[in-house]
């Protein structure tokens, strides 16, 4: 079956969707695959790709992209799907076309067959514009078709044009610099991308970069903008509700009040909702409760005492604590976060977010598009870790994973804590989140001082703030849940086993006994606090869960609690650091964070404890 | 002038952009040399909201003051 499936792919044609971020393009996707869908990720990005069927073709699904060429991960997937596509469904936002039209135009001089969607229709309409959809038809030199996905116009028109796609009329001058690789082996699409000075695809074939960009760009610029002024006249005012409300979200006087409101009740969905009521029912009720048994009960007849049968249901066993924690615990965080994280980008809110983090964040060597590792870190920091992938360079990578695993609490953490803090009264619940604001502020201060090069600067087109699709946002939500738990069910079963592995050898009580004077003389606390810092490098909340069971002073429970979370990601996130960083760089986070939560634990208990 | 000078609600010229990927980045975005925009927004020592028609794109502080750009009135 699969096999047959791949002899088709080879076969059949391609049809891939390109268009603008949030132009609708998945809507389209949807109504010509229809529910057989398949999504994969690409290795190494947090980009995803779906693939369907749509009569004969074979249709792929892009991430959204202002151009095509390299200068993020998501227009590098898409621009290794369109340069395989045999045909190409531009989707574009009929409100914004001199934004838009420049990637239709790109296709076009790539030598692509392109249909045109000039999609959200029905807002163009709304907002007083008015589009001449058949003179855009003839500039291009490719069929146009109006449409509203959303509300069905245009789109059994779209479906029977498709096979009508074709090639366009280029930008000037664009085909005699093309014509310069006749004879050689690369594509039409690669030669201009090879002009445009595409540095991946440069190195991929061999051949220079072209050192046209900025000619072909501003020809086409200027093209592109002839074009568009001939086909709208508008009478647009720019005081549509959409537009007002995004304005509000940018003030600052206006945005941070909203912005808080909206963390706030993130953090009491996922907090109170997802953390304590729904992983009570999956975490307690059926994976302790019912799932724990049974796997226990079949797996029995291994020989207690025996090293196998603490690695497969002992205390961290793989088929008991693995499956407990990623079921019971992180599916339902995960699926909260990602289902708030989709609600937010798709409604046009989280760019505005990231606008008005950008000038803290930059003093921390950050840029606003920070802001999105750092409120999943409050999820799950594994989680946050990798979505570090997205952020401009090396440097701000290191720099957000270094504040990830130091500063943030994991919700698994972060619910124990607020327990162990909540009776102590306001006065030390100010203190932990001063403190800990504090050492992300410092420390992301020295590292943006001291490490070298220069971190990405924000430069973001702000979407109108529209209704999410709940639609899209399911699938969003699914998607990068399920590749979420691909990639971090194995990291989590490595971690296992290496602290079964260390527990059955008697390493973990050595490193107890080892860390025990520091924990006694330098954070004052009672010796067997050490259990405690050693539990948290197994999972996080098992750390902070630990500390209930002591008889602490106010003082004391303030130290405890601020070195555990500075103290140690759980064991999955280090792996997950050691992924994604290079060995000197995870050596140095994780180091790091230790010195650093045994200092200002110290510190700290010389003055309250 | 450049950029991080430009006070809200004022009218502009791009004169020029001095990093050469930011300026393929924003003339997909229409900020070119000798576009006329509109400063909608302008935070507190943060991002400058650039305006062409419904398009609005943010740029940082430190990225406005490598944008040379002229008061259109």
């Amino acid at each position: 079956m699969k096999e047959d499936f791949k002899n088709m792919q080879q076969n059949a044609k391609h049809l891939v969707l390109v268009g603008n971020p949030n132009v609708g393009k998945s809507v389209f996707f949807n109504a010509l695959t229809g529910k057989y869908v398949d999504v994969s990720n690409f290795p190494g990005t947090t980009v995803d790709i779906s693939t369907g069927r749509f009569d004969e073709y074979i249709v792929e699904d892009t991430p959204g992209i202002y151009g095509v060429s390299s200068f993020n991960d998501e227009e590098k997937v898409a621009r290794d799907v369109i340069i395989n596509a045999d045909l190409v469904l531009n989707v574009i936002d009929g409100v914004h076309m001199h934004r838009d039209i420049f990637l239709t135009q790109q296709l076009i001089d790539m030598g692509k067959k392109v249909i045109v969607a000039v999609n959200l229709i029905d807002e163009v309409t709304k907002n007083g514009i008015k589009v001449n959809i058949k003179k855009l038809s003839e500039q291009l030199g490719v069929d146009a078709v109006a449409t509203s996905a959303l509300k069905g116009i245009g789109m059994e028109e779209i479906k029977e044009k498709i096979k009508d796609a074709r090639l366009g009329i280029k930008t000037d001058g664009v085909q005699e610099l093309l014509d310069r690789y006749v004879g050689s082996e690369v594509s039409e699409a690669e030669a201009l991308l090879l002009l445009e000075e595409d540095e991946v695809l440069s190195e991929r074939k061999g051949m220079p970069l072209g050192g046209m960009r900025e000619e072909i760009y501003k020809s086409r610029r200027l093209r592109v903008d002839t074009i568009i002024d001939g086909v709208i006249s508008d009478s647009y005012n720019g005081t549509s509700t959409s537009t007002k409300l995004g304005r509000l979200l940018l003030k600052p006087i206006t945005g941070i009040p909203i912005l808080l409101a909206v963390l706030a009740g993130m953090f009491w969905f996922i907090g109170v909702f997802i953390a304590q009521t729904v992983v009570g029912f999956t975490e307690v009720t059926v994976m302790e409760g019912i799932y724990k048994p049974f796997i226990e009960a079949i797996l029995g007849f291994i020989p207690k005492e025996s090293f196998f049968r603490s690695l497969i249901i002992g205390d961290f066993g793989v088929f008991t604590m693995i499956p407990i924690y990623i079921l019971g615990l992180l599916l339902p965080l995960t699926v909260g976060f990602y289902l708030l994280m989709s609600l937010l980008e798709d409604s046009g809110f989280l760019p505005r977010i990231a606008v008005l983090s950008d000038k803290s964040l930059s003093r921390v060597g950050l840029n606003g598009r920070a802001i999105i590792p750092l409120i999943l870190g409050f999820g799950c920091v594994t989680m946050a870790t990798m979505t570090t992938r997205l952020l401009g360079s090396r440097r701000e990578r290191v720099i957000a994973t270094f504040l990830l695993g130091l500063t943030i609490p994991c919700s698994a953490q972060f619910g124990v804590i607020i327990g162990l803090l909540t009776p102590l009264g306001l006065k030390y619940i100010i203190a932990y989140t001063l403190i800990l604001i504090i050492i992300f502020g410092v420390s992301g201060t020295l590292l943006n001082k001291f490490l070298p090069g220069e971190s990405t600067q924000l430069f973001i087109d702000l979407p109108p703030i529209r209704m999410p699709q709940l639609r899209n946002v399911m699938k969003k939500t699914l998607t990068k849940t399920k590749g979420f738990l691909l990639e971090a069910t194995p990291i989590f079963a490595i971690g296992a086993v290496l602290i079964t592995v260390l527990q059955y050898t008697g390493a973990l009580t050595m490193i107890e006994h080892a860390i025990a004077p520091i924990t006694q003389l330098w954070l004052k606390l009672p010796e067997e606090a050490s259990i405690v810092f050693i539990m948290g490098i197994i999972r996080r909340d098992f750390g902070a869960a630990g500390l209930s069971r002591m008889i602490l002073s106010n003082g004391q429970m303030l130290v405890a609690l601020i070195t555990i979370t500075l103290f140690v990601p759980c064991v999955a996130s280090v792996i997950m650091i050691f992924k994604e960083r290079s060995k000197l760089e995870a050596t140095a986070i994780w180091l790091g964070s230790f010195v650093i939560a045994f200092l200002i634990g110290g510190i700290l208990a010389r003055f309250i404890v | 002038m450049t950029l991080d000078k430009v006070n809200r609600g004022e009218l502009i010229e791009i004169i020029a952009i001095e990093d050469k990927d930011i300026r393929a980045q924003a003339i997909r975005l229409c900020i070119y040399e000798g576009a006329k925009l509109k400063c909608s927004e302008k935070l507190p020592s943060g991002p400058i909201v650039l305006q062409n028609r419904m398009q609005e794109v943010a740029i940082s502080r430190k990225l406005a003051e490598h944008i040379t750009i002229s008061r259109v009135s």
